[in-house]
Parts: C-alpha cells; structure tokens; sequence
C-alpha cells in the first residue's frame, strides 16, 4: 500500500523527475533559454542532493523503495558528479557546433536513474533503476550523431548493455520464482539457513548482470569501445557515477537479500575482483589511446572494489564506498583533462599526444600527473587511501590471503608501468605542437579534482569514512 | 615547544611554494628568475640544515626512547605521528648537510627547467626526512613512497642518454618492493590494531606471522639497500642521473633500506631475523665480493663507484643482523660514513663530466698535472672508499666486522677480502685518471676546482676525518638507543 509517508522517501527522485520533465519542455519550446537548461539541471541535481541528506528515511511503497544512509551518501556522491559532469559536456558540445539541451536532460535520467537503483528495496525497482539509468547512457554515448565512432560507441554499449539486462532479468525471475518473492528482506527470509540452488542459480546471474554494468573482467569487453568511442565528458560522466550506483545496488542485493548465502557469493567475487585487476593491468599495458588506457584502468579499479564487496562485513563495504567515490574524482578528473585539451580543434588522446604537455600546459599535466599517480595508488594521492582500506578490510576478513593480497597489489605495480609512461611522454619528451587554451570551466574542474586528489582528501577523509561506515552499516552488516 | 619535527619536514615545502610563487610572477626561462630560484633552494636547505643542527644540540642522548614526538589523530586510527631516536637523528641530520651541497653542485650542470629541478629537489628532501621522523607505519610509507616520484623525475628529466630506462627500472623495482611491504603493513595493522611504530615495535607477533612479514618488508629494503641479487637497478639509475641525483641516491635513499631493518625488522620481528641472519650474511658476502670484482671491470666511472656503493652497503646489513651493539653501531657509521664519502666520489665525478662530458675512464689519465686540487680531494675519499684508518670509511668497516665476527666468523672472513678488493679497484681507477701523462690532447685546457667546488668538498672533507678521528661524537648520539634495541631482540630471541 502506498501512503503520502512512502512518498516522501521518494522525493530527491521526484524533484529530479520533475525537473527533468520541465527542463525538457522548456527546452524544446523556449529555445533561447535553452543555454540556460544546464544550469537549471545544477539546480536541479544541487536541490535532489539537499533533499536526499535531510530527507526522511525508512521504507516505502511495500518494500520496494528504502532510504537510508546508504541510499543517502550514494545519492549526494552521484548528483554531485552529474553536477559537476553538465557544465564540462555542455559547453564542450557547443564548441563543437552542438547548441543542444538534452545533454543536461539526459543527465538528469541518468541520474534519477541511478538514485532509484541505490534506494531499490526489491528486484523491479533495481530493474526499472538500471534500465532507466541504462537507456540514458546509450543515448549520451551516440550523442554526436555524425560522428561514425560515437554512434559504433553507443550501439556496442546499448547491445550488450541489453544483454546484460536480459541476464539481470532472467536471474531475478528465477529468484523470485524460488523465493516467492521479489523483495530484499523477503528473499533474506527464503535464503536464510542454506537458499535453494534454484534461487543461487538466479543469483549467479545476477551477479553477472551486475558484473556487465560495472564492467568488471570478465564481462569487461564492451568497455574500451565504448569508452574510446564516446564523446570525452560523456566518458566523464558515465565511468563515474554508474560505477557507484552500481556497487552500491550490488552491495544492497548481496548484503541484505543474500547475506545468509554469503559463503556462496563471497569466492564468486574474490575471484571477479582478482580477474579485473589482471585484466585491467596487463590488457592496459598494449593501449596507446588514452581513454581506451583508462577503461582498463577502470576495469582494475572497480576489480579493487569489488575485493572490498567481497569482505562481506561493514569494514568492507565502507573501503568499498570510499574507494568508489575517491575513484569517481580521479577519472572524472582526468577525463575533464582530456575534454579540456585540443591542438588546432582536434581532440587529443593519444599518448604520442600528450608529448612534452607539461610544457604546453602545465597545470593540465601536473593535474593529469596526480590523477595517473593516484590511481596507481601512490601516496599520498586519494587512490592509495581507496586500496589501503580496501585491502586492511579484505585482509582483516580473511578472504584474501598473503599470496592473493600481494597478487592484487602486484596488479598495481604492472599498471604502474602504463601510468608512468604517461608521465613520462608528458614530462620527459619533447612538445609536437602548440596546443589551444583549454577552456575555463575544464580546467577548473581538472585542477580542482587533482587538488581534492591531493591535498583536501586528506582531510576530506576525516567526513567521507565516517559517511561511508554510517551507510555500510545500514546494510545491515556488522 | 614548537613542533621541531615538522618544522624541519615541511621547511623544504616553503621553498617549493616560493619557487611556484617565483613562476607565477615570472616567466620560466627569465635567467633573473632561474637565479633566484636557485638561491630561494639553496637558503631553504641551509635552513633545514640549521634547523636539524639545532634538534641535535637539543636532543638528549642518554634518553633511549623517541623525543621531540608530536602527535595528532587523524581518520581511520591512523595518527599523524613523529618522532625521533638516536638512530634516526643521525639520518636527518645526514640529508639536511647533503642537500645543500647537491643544490650548489648542480649550480651551473642544470641548464634547462631548472625551476622544476629545484622543487624536486626540496620535495625529496623533505619526503626523505619524512621518513625517518615518522613514527606512523602508514605516515612512513607515504613518506617513503612518494619519494619515488621525484626521483622518477629527476632521473627521467635530468638523466644521460639512457634516462627513460633507468627511470622506470628504479621506480619498477623499487614499487614492487614497496607493495609488498604495504600489504604486510596492513596486515599488521590488522593483526595488532594499531599503526603506532612504538606500540609495534613492542607488540609480539607470532613467529609464523613473523616469517613472511619479515620476508615482505626484506623485498622492500633489500632492493632499497640495494642487496644483491636485486641491486640491478642501482648502476643504472646512478649513471643516469644527474651528479647530485647520484648523491642523494647513494648518500640518503639508499640508508632508507638499512633503516628499514633497524626500525622494522629487528624490533618488530625479531625471531623472523634470526632466522633468516644466515641467509642476509650470505646475501651480504656475495655483494662484498662480487660486486667488487664487477666494479673493477666497469669502464665508468660512475658505474663503478655505484657498484662500490653496493659493496659497501653489504657490511651495513652484516653488521645489523649480527644482532649486537658493536655490529649495529659499526652498520650506523658504515651507513653515514658511506653517504659523505660516495657523495663526495659522485661529486668528484660530477667535477670532472662537467668539463669534459664523458665518465669514461680510458677518457681520462694524468689529471694531477693540471687538477692538483683535485687530485687531492679524490685521494682522499678514495681513500676513504677504501676504508683507510683515520677516514671515516675504517670505522665503520672494522666495528661490523668486529660485531659479526662472534656470530659468524666465516662471514667475516669471507668479506674481510671485501676490503683488500676495495682498494683494488678504487685505487685501479685513481691510478688511471689521476696518474700519469696526459695522453689525450681533450684534457690540455682542463681546468682545477673552482672555488664553488671547493667550497662543496670542505665540508664533506671536514665531515670524513672528523668522524675518522673522533667517531665518538656518533656513538655517543646512538648509543642508548642501539643498546635498547639490541637488548629487546636478545631478548625475543633468547626466550
């Protein structure tokens, strides 16, 4: 049954339906405000973020919405990294000749989206979450119609993105059909005390849908494509904040629906976890164009996460929540570097690019140096504090082991070598060419992420890890 | 009090920030800018200098525990925490003397982005004296870890011919070690609930835990040291960087490692030492020996002295795992003494690729006949390098041999010929630059020490017959604190 109190919990969602929805119409009918469209979605994004700290918490609409802690600390990360996101796309569009307002509308999806999927309490809203979430991106990634890359960019994601779904569905069904239900708690209940293989048969779908969404190895291919296809702040965009909507979902659904089977999942993820970061470190090792390099590195990187999931306690959830939302600094800054560099108007990503940038450009290299270093891990950059929780919680749970421990920081060091060589083209060699001024808005966003990178995280720490414990433990962990 | 410690940490920070001020209001390549850039280095490091002077004079030798300690919580049980023992004063005090004369070595070598250099310069040493001062085992890997990269740079920017390839096997080796260190450094965390290194240093880990921590942190250390079989990457980066990058390479980074062992691995896993004390004497032998028989082959210089440096820092680790106050205070000399006289042959090398550009040796021959000067500030630490008595260089080398000589005497034996091969090759390549006839007409305009370079060997010359003649001034800093170390791991491996 639904009452006006579910309907409150609902409210960072509503405000961003609305003001979608507004935006939208304003859009298309006032076409001379539509410049103004973006800010209006900072607005937007800006209110949605004040509702979801404040706003009130519980359960509603029969279990299938749940605002807690949780859903409230993914929420504010993601809204602030679409906030960020508009102005970046926006104005990096209309330099291409592209005066359009559906890029910020877009977001807003996107986002809503992506809060529904951190506050989904039962297997349809989760769907309905990713899918909307899912579609968004699609349309983002072939942004640039007559670019014949973008369009490859977006059809690649939107095909396996499909298949993924397909997978997400299939196991929820055979979940619910052995559980006899769709909600969380509910399926908690069935599972509690050994779960029937039919259910672990849904769930190891799941978790493979769920895989295909943070593109964690092996569900990892359409990745590079999609990356090096789609324009350079979209990528900004969604290698950011889906990754944390995603996580966050995945912890939910493991944690409080199947945190009675957690024997079951626990080898399933060490195993993910592990496999990303190999593939991640040695697949980057070949790539020379950069964002290709950077999808690698993401698949690493969300493999470290997914090592900190698989602790399975609320150490290991935080290390996982402080990690993701660190991570999202690092490559939204980096790849608001590369939207903010060109050479005669051509986009710059290659490594052979970058040669001699610091001379060039040397906050953009210096900015780029630091988001490489920090996701190397290197201290004291926000990337080392990400693996050091992730692996003191993975250790202290015991499911990794010395050997398994030092093979995943071992990945780090073989990924040190593909960071360092960007260093190196941009600091060792000599420049190609001039390069244009890069606009404000991304070099502000570029340098103030590397100095949230490195220093402010040090003491930011101090208010994300305490956030991140409050929302670990509304999962219900200990 | 004023929190002497950090001051002396950050006080390099200072300068970078006035060099960044400098290019803000300037342009880059302005010479009055470049100028100024090297005098805002060369004050901010004399004043670390004074500052470290001034924690010396102040510091109480009879107290065997940390003094001048600051502490502040910081997030997730970590703690902003420093501190300083008889052991690490002397390592501060041994980078803030080193660093200004690196600055004013690279004085007229550096020519391009010479404003980088410097902040590279200052970043390292304060990372560097980060490192010894922090008493958080997370604080000290950050310290010790960020120092990679502008060492990285310095190699990489700075370096010969084959930079790149030394810049990246130096930060390779080095991170993998490092890594491995980090995952037993979260284990301990895990195990023993504080990041203190007091508090772990007392904590009692069981021998099997022990076991492979010990192993973790030995990668990290003995490629930072470095031992042999994994000191590969030492020759390379040395000949490639810069000469004051070589100095601080030898003169400070590589102490780093044998800190390591006196800070971690003894007290903190002292059954894991023992244990493995057999395998570390080998290891040390064969870099005794071996790398002094491939340094007499080499035909640079500089590789040659590098690989002098890796012999030499064999007796350092023999003396630590001999496990008594005679072998640690022998291995505590040997590390400082090593840091004036290898900074001073890098410099002397330095002196000499800065008139002619090359480190050949079969370049040179007969430069007493124009260089006298030189000839006798390069005898001198040769002889130093040899371990001549009355140079610091002896000191050190017979009190580890000493030391160990109770606990293996076969050791001692082995790398006693360590020294009889020392001279060898350190006076096979005295003989060839400096003695003779000039053969190679290049040489004719040669030029002797100015007075910059004068003034930059004085006090290294000062520093090693100081210390040769009156090595008590270092005991006496050391001694209570060796004797508290060495008596706890009696203890544990006694029981």
């Amino acid at each position: 049954m639904m009452s006006s109190a579910d309907l409150g919990l609902a409210y960072p969602e509503l405000i961003l339906a609305i003001g979608a929805m507004a935006l939208l119409v304003t859009g298309a009918f006032a076409p001379k405000a539509g410049r103004y469209v973006g800010w209006g979605a900072v607005l937007v994004l800006a209110a949605a973020a004040v509702q979801a700290a404040t706003g009130p918490f519980g359960r509603g609409f029969s279990g299938g919405m749940i605002a807690d802690a949780a859903s409230a600390f993914a929420q504010v990360a993601i809204f602030v990294a679409s906030a960020v996101a508009i102005p970046l796309g926006q104005r990096w569009f209309e330099r291409r000749g592209m005066h359009n307002f559906e890029f910020p509308v877009l977001v807003l999806l996107a986002a809503l989206g992506m809060a529904m999927m951190v506050s989904a309490g039962d297997l349809i809203s989760l769907y309905v979450g990713v899918e909307l979430q899912s579609l968004a991106l699609y349309v983002l990634a072939a942004m640039q119609r007559d670019n014949a890359k973008a369009s490859e960019a977006g059809l690649k994601y939107f095909v396996l993105g499909a298949l993924s779904s397909g997978l997400l569905l299939y196991g929820a069904s055979l979940i619910y059909g052995f559980a006899g239900s769709t909600v969380f708690t509910d399926i908690a209940v069935a599972v509690k005390g050994g779960a029937h293989t039919g259910v672990l048969f849904g769930l190891v779908f799941l978790i493979c849908g769920l895989a295909f969404k943070v593109s964690a190895a092996p569900f990892h291919m359409w990745t590079p494509d999609v990356y090096e296809g789609a324009p350079t702040p979209v990528v900004a965009f969604f290698a950011a904040a889906p990754k944390l909507a995603a996580m966050v979902l995945f912890a939910r659904v493991l944690a409080e629906a199947f945190g009675g089977a957690i024997g079951q999942w626990q080898q399933v993820l060490v195993a993910l976890g592990l496999i990303s970061v190999a593939v991640g470190a040695f697949a980057g090792l070949a790539q020379t164009n950069l964002k290709r390099l950077w999808a690698y590195s993401s698949i690493a990187n969300v493999g470290y996460a997914i090592i900190g999931l698989a602790a399975g306690n609320a150490e290991g959830v935080t290390a996982m929540l402080v990690f993701l939302v660190l991570y999202m600094v690092d490559v939204t800054g980096f790849f608001a570097c590369l939207a903010a560099l060109s050479r005669q108007g051509n986009s710059m990503e290659t490594l052979e690019d970058m040669a001699g940038l610091f001379k060039e450009q040397p906050g953009i290299a210096l900015a780029m140096t630091a988001f490489s270093l920090s996701a190397l891990g290197l201290p004291p950059f926000s990337g080392f504090w990400a693996k050091v929780f992730v692996f003191k919680a993975a250790m202290g749970a015991g499911i990794l082991d010395e050997t398994a421990a030092v093979l995943g920081l071992v990945g780090s060091v073989v990924a040190a070598f593909y960071y360092l060589r960007l260093i190196k083209v941009m600091w060792f060699d000599g420049a190609v060419g001039p390069t244009d001024k890069p606009p404000v808005e991304a070099r502000v966003i570029a340098i103030g992420l590397a100095l949230f990178s490195f220093p402010v995280v040090l003491g930011a720490l101090k208010w994300i890890y305490p956030a991140a414990e409050r929302a670990a433990h509304a999962f219900g962990l200990a | 009090m004023p929190p002497i410690l950090s001051l002396i940490t950050f006080a390099p920070i200072l300068g970078v920030a006035g060099i960044l001020a400098l290019r803000l209001l300037g342009k880059a390549d302005d010479p009055k800018t470049v100028e100024a850039s090297k005098w805002i280095a060369l004050v901010t490091t004399l004043a670390t200098l004074a500052l470290s002077v001034l924690l010396v004079v102040q510091f109480n030798p009879a107290d065997n525990g940390f003094q001048f300690v600051e502490e502040t919580p910081w997030f997730a049980g970590f703690s902003y925490r420093m501190g300083v023992d008889g052991i690490s004063v002397l390592f501060v005090l041994l980078t803030a003397f080193l660093m200004p004369l690196c600055i004013a070595a690279s004085w007229k070598s550096i020519e391009k982005r010479v404003l980088e250099y410097m902040i590279a310069f200052l970043m390292l040493e304060s990372l560097v004296i980060g490192v010894f001062c922090a008493l958080d085992i997370v604080l000290f890997y950050i310290f010790f870890e960020f120092g990679l990269v502008p060492m990285f740079l310095i190699i990489g920017i700075w370096g010969g011919a084959r930079r790149v390839y030394a810049a990246f096997k130096f930060f390779l080796y080095t991170l993998l070690g490092s890594v491995l260190m980090l995952a037993a450094i979260l284990a301990m965390i895990g195990i023993s609930h504080t990041s203190s290194i007091p508090e772990l240093m007392v904590y009692h880990f069981t021998p099997a835990v022990q076991t492979w921590l010990f192993l973790a942190f030995f990668a990290s250390f003995a490629v930072k040291m470095p031992m042999w079989p994994v000191h590969t990457w030492l020759p390379d980066a040395h000949v490639e960087a810069p000469t004051a990058g070589s100095v601080i390479l030898a003169g400070i980074l590589l102490k780093m490692g044998g800190y390591g062992f006196m800070r971690f691995s003894l007290p903190m896993f002292p059954a894991a030492s023992h244990l493995f004390t057999p395998l570390i004497f080998a290891l040390s032998v064969i870099a005794v020996v071996y790398t002094s028989l491939v340094a007499f082959r080499q035909v640079d210089i500089k590789k040659l002295i590098a690989y002098s440096s890796v012999a030499h820092m064999g007796f350092v680790t023999m003396g630590i795992f001999s496990g008594n106050a005679t072998g640690e205070q022998g291995a505590l000399f040997q590390m400082l003494s090593h840091g004036l006289i290898s900074g001073a042959l890098f410099l002397c090398v330095g002196v000499v690729y800065d008139r002619m550009h090359t480190r050949e040796i079969a370049f040179y021959g007969g430069l007493v006949n124009r260089m006298p000067w030189y000839a006798a500030v390069f005898m001198l630490f040769t002889m130093g390098n040899v371990g001549l008595p009355g140079t610091s260089g002896f000191v050190g080398e017979i009190l580890t041999m000493t030391g160990t000589y109770g606990v293996s005497t076969w050791t001692v034996i082995i790398a006693a010929t360590g020294v009889i091969l020392s001279a060898v090759y350190a006076l096979n390549l005295y003989r060839a630059v400096i003695f003779g006839t000039i053969t190679n007409e290049k040489l004719a305009g040669i030029t002797d020490l100015d007075w910059r370079e004068v003034a930059i060997f004085a006090p290294l010359i000062a520093g090693t017959l100081a210390l040769g003649v009156y090595p008590g001034a270092v005991f006496n800093l050391t001694q209570a604190s060796v004797d508290h170390l060495v008596q706890a791991y009696q203890a544990a491996i006694g029981s």
